[in-house]
């Protein structure tokens, strides 16, 4: 049962650099020094928005994934999540510019 | 007789098959030069090659790579951190978010420089080390070898440096031995690696007597997916996957698909194992650069083609270990579409076994000329060779003559 919570705010680790490749794209932690794969050019766009959105439930509607599909995208971000390639961010406070 | 897959997003592998448009990750030889010569060096190192890339013509390359996004790559040699402008090297991948993971044998790895390493997210260090006991490494590595690289550990840890890596070459005489190998890692906080002995460069003249043994094989594949992730193989045994599931990482050759090496005088190769014309791709002075190595070369290309099993096809084991690794198979003289010398389903034997088999020439040779002393002895020469022999029609006046001894 994944615990990933999707209505949290993330981000991806500054310390991530990502390659884009015609499957997905390619994702290099340089602290953990892991390599991981996204497989899927939709996963890879709501990672992309992860910053932008008010959740992550948000970034994956706005990648155009739809709900009967969250389960499966849910636990592709619980992933990435544990290999720390996507941290909390703290949202910005009511009245704060985003 | 499997039935043609439905139109659906292809695996993983198949994208790497076909090959990316930058390496994943790329080793990249800087220097021949050693202080060493270990017995299986795959690059046959020892002395510098006077051809070798300056620091302008490295940081071209690190350029290059930075504009493809290539992660990091795996700086190698001979060793490495011989050559003056190792760190300055290094420093620049770093800016340019290149990472760099070295592998060197600890000779520089002093405690200014260990804290120096410590200090930077961007570089990993790979220690090599293939025996837990000085006598086991020192066999193979050369004498005082095992004592360097514990002193580098020691200075490493001291710096704060977790998770560096302490690279193993898995042989007949220290697969008794993997349990002290992750002790040691563990003692000093760092990642366990174990690789495989190719039968490249001076790894040739002793794979006979330092490959495992089928039993070790074996062996070595039950520890191997007992520890899972925690020991790195650098994908080195998917031959072995062969025996059941499946190894981590991404079990297939990425020669010249997602791995390449580019060699210190600027060749590039299928792959580190494979220092030899027939899988040289170019060179990164050529135009074009390294870019156009990798995307454009008739071999990659090649190589990117779908392959095939050849005899392999028909063993119910080909899915898994897809043939094993090119480089052993070409170094040991064995077809690149037969099995891996060291196939698990013993194969690889039997095609050893051929008569007609022919081992081929290692691409390059920059061992260090034989150490041994030679006896000259000098003296006066015989009274009699003090003048040349007088020919018939020399024309000197004072020919033959000798003068008298003085007293």
């Amino acid at each position: 049962m994944p615990s990933f919570d999707m209505a949290g705010t993330w981000t991806l680790h500054p310390q991530v650099a990502v390659r884009p490749e015609p499957f997905g794209a390619l994702l290099y932690h340089f602290g953990t020094r892991r390599l991981s794969f996204l497989k899927d050019l939709r996963l890879l766009a709501a990672v992309r928005l992860l910053t932008d959105e008010p959740s992550a439930a948000d970034a994956c509607r706005t990648a155009g994934i739809h709900d009967h599909e969250l389960a499966r995208y849910r636990a592709a971000l619980e992933t990435l999540a544990t290999s720390h390639m996507i941290v909390r961010r703290t949202p910005p406070r009511p009245g704060e510019a985003p | 007789m499997t039935t043609p897959a439905p139109p659906r997003p292809a695996r993983l592998v198949d994208h790497f098959q076909y090959g990316l448009d930058a390496p994943i990750c790329l080793t990249w030889e800087l220097t021949y030069a050693c202080n060493l010569s270990c017995v299986h060096c795959l690059s046959s190192s020892g002395r510098r090659d006077p051809h070798e890339l300056s620091t302008d013509e490295c940081k071209a390359v690190i350029d290059e790579l930075a504009r493809m996004q290539v992660f990091y790559v795996n700086i190698g040699g001979g060793e490495p951190t011989v050559r003056p402008d190792f760190w300055e090297l290094v420093d620049y991948a770093t800016a340019h978010r290149v990472g760099v993971k070295f592998s060197t044998n600890g000779v520089r790895i002093t405690p200014e420089a260990a804290r120096r390493l410590a200090a930077s997210d961007y570089v990993d260090v790979q220690l090599s080390l293939d025996g837990a006991t000085a006598e086991v490494n020192d066999a193979v590595r050369g004498r005082g070898s095992y004592d360097t690289a514990l002193r580098a550990m020691v200075n490493l840890r001291a710096a704060g440096f977790r998770g560096f890596k302490i690279s193993v070459v898995a042989t007949r005489h220290n697969i008794c031995q993997l349990d002290e190998f992750k002790a040691i890692a563990d003692r000093y906080g760092a990642q366990l690696r174990l690789t495989r002995l190719r039968p490249s460069g001076r790894g040739a003249d002793v794979w006979d007597e330092l490959h495992p043994t089928a039993a070790q094989q074996r062996q070595l594949y039950d520890w191997l997916s007992a520890h899972g992730e925690d020991v790195l193989t650098g994908d080195s045994f998917f031959h072995l996957s062969a025996y059941g599931g499946a190894l981590p990482g991404l079990n297939l050759c990425g020669a010249g698909r997602v791995v390449c090496l580019i060699d210190p005088v600027g060749d590039v190769y299928a792959c580190p194992f494979a220092i030899h014309d027939t899988f040289k791709a170019g060179n990164v002075r050529d135009e074009g650069g390294f870019t156009r190595v990798w995307r454009e070369s008739d071999l990659f290309t090649d190589l990117r083609r779908p392959q095939t099993g050849g005899a392999c096809t028909s063993c119910s084991a080909y899915d898994s270990c897809r043939g094993g690794c090119m480089a052993a198979k070409f170094f040991t003289g064995l077809p690149l579409d037969g099995p891996d010398p060291e196939c698990v389903q013993g194969h690889g034997e039997r095609a050893l076994a051929d008569p007609d088999r022919t081992v081929p020439a290692q691409g390059q040779d920059h061992s260090h000329r034989g150490r041994k002393p030679v006896f000259v002895s000098i003296g006066g020469r015989p009274d009699d060779s003090r003048t040349p022999p007088v020919s018939p029609c020399e024309e000197h006046p004072l020919a033959g003559f000798r003068p008298a001894e003085l007293p």
